[in-house]
């Protein structure tokens, strides 16, 4: 969807906070929503939109106000409001309604390590797909524009570039209208660099480039 | 939130106050800045008695969640033990350190970065498929998710917050240059900028150039000098730590 987390190229979003520590967390808070959006991750309904469709779809006001810890426990809650594992009267109250169900806890402290260490590949490694394009090939990102989720940003639709990797093939994230998994489509991902004049006009430097992944359906011949 | 700081949580609706408050916050000053506003909020609510609103709102939610059973606060504390102490910075200083000592693993690093940097026992969730690109006199890469906020978490840890923030996301792309200068980084003309956005499932890792003046240091000592920026891309490393920022 052309929503405000597709910034790239936008201008006025001010001054960049360059001085910050390596620490994970500059609030207590910041690692107690973190642990929980962990820990809690596995409730919700049973039918998943993509997570990344669900903080696209917020306001986008909303969207940047929002800290990110923030912004994902905004969504917690919503995904256990939706599945009724959590009520507006225990938000409220901050207290859990006396009547309602014990649950179990779906991850536990030992589980972490694991979690932290395993890998969740997309690509399709046991498949055999012809690439549509070859490396060093001219191509053109596509004049799309999904209501879904989709990986290819705004600045790059219409415009020409080159291939220059191909990273084999990979499951296809783009989502339908409500931010549902669309049946799977398994595709060539590449890297395609575009030349900064290329997305930006004359006045950028004739050196400079952008690259970017982009599954083949994103594509099409120069 | 600036504006909710003072008014008593039990009062107001939990969440959903959220959003009147972003409304206000956003028309009455500038967008763009509203994330920065935020960190100098909680920066300046640090060591001071009230704890932030989005702080009590976390704490509640913990709470109803332990509560119900579904949450064991021990996961809690082992989450953030891994991200404080095993899943860092640190990581990605040592695959660094050991390219520029190594020349056969600075090989196999640029040829195949997830075998590489598993070499080192560093792999796993956000760092399936990792590309390492290489900085030189020519050459000056920067790595960015436009999208959402992407970030090589086995070797760089949970991304900084002026990585997930607008000003970064917006700007990467468009302004590379502008975007270094920000971080003290001067480029001449001539040195190409690649801009690497994380628009899929590849994670990227900069290993920056060697700074002259550090031959006789050892692999850990030429660690200790790589900052995170430097692998992200928007700054240099420095022969003294405390220079690099």
């Amino acid at each position: 969807m052309n929503g405000i987390h597709d910034m790239g190229g936008m201008h006025g979003m001010g001054p960049i906070q360059v001085r910050e520590d390596e620490r994970p967390f500059h609030a207590e808070w910041e690692g107690r929503a973190w642990g929980l959006i962990r820990a809690a991750g596995p409730f919700g309904p049973a039918r998943r939109r993509n997570f990344r469709y669900e903080h696209e779809v917020l306001p986008p006001a909303q969207y940047l106000q929002m800290q990110y810890y923030e912004r994902f426990i905004k969504l917690l809650v919503d995904r256990l409001m939706t599945a009724k594992l959590l009520t507006q009267a225990e938000l409220d109250s901050g207290r859990a309604d006396p009547a309602s169900p014990k649950s179990q806890p779906r991850v536990t402290p030992a589980m972490i390590a694991e979690q932290a260490t395993r890998r969740r590949s997309l690509r399709r490694d046991d498949l055999r797909i012809q690439p549509g394009f070859t490396v060093g090939q001219d191509v053109r990102a596509r004049n799309i524009n999904p209501v879904g989720h989709t990986r290819l940003p705004r600045y790059m639709r219409g415009h020409r570039g080159t291939i220059v990797t191909d990273h084999g093939i990979f499951d296809f994230q783009d989502t339908d209208a409500d931010g549902y998994a669309l049946p799977a489509r398994p595709q060539h991902v590449y890297t395609v660099s575009f030349t900064a004049r290329e997305l930006w006009g004359e006045t950028a430097n004739a050196r400079d480039t952008v690259h970017a992944e982009l599954w083949e359906d994103y594509l099409e011949r120069a | 939130m600036a504006n909710e700081a003072d008014t008593p949580v039990g009062r107001r609706k939990f969440l959903s106050g959220a959003a009147a408050g972003t409304a206000g916050i956003v028309a009455a000053s500038n967008m763009g800045s509203a994330e920065q506003a935020n960190q100098q909020t909680r920066e300046q609510g640090q060591g001071q008695a009230a704890p932030s609103d989005v702080a009590l709102r976390v704490k509640a939610l913990e709470s109803i969640l332990v509560e119900k059973g579904m949450v064991d606060r021990a996961t809690i504390d082992a989450v953030i033990e891994t991200y404080e102490s095993k899943i860092g910075p640190r990581n990605g200083a040592s695959v660094v350190a050991r390219a520029w000592v190594d020349e056969a693993y600075r090989k196999r690093l640029l040829a195949d970065g997830t075998a590489a940097i598993a070499e080192l026992g560093y792999g796993g969730a956000q760092g399936e498929h990792m590309v390492v690109v290489e900085n030189t006199p020519a050459v000056h890469n920067l790595v960015v998710c436009t999208l959402c906020s992407c970030y090589p978490w086995p070797v760089l840890g949970l991304p900084p917050t002026w990585y997930k923030s607008a000003p970064y996301r917006s700007r990467a792309v468009i302004d590379p240059r502008g975007v270094l200068r920000e971080f003290g980084v001067t480029l001449a003309e001539d040195v190409q900028v690649r801009v690497w956005d994380s628009t899929a499932e590849i994670r990227y890792l900069v290993l920056p150039e060697r700074p002259p003046g550090t031959e006789r240091m050892t692999e850990e000592q030429l660690a200790a000098l790589v900052t995170r920026d430097a692998m992200v891309g928007v700054a240099k490393v420095s022969a003294s730590r405390g220079a690099a920022a």
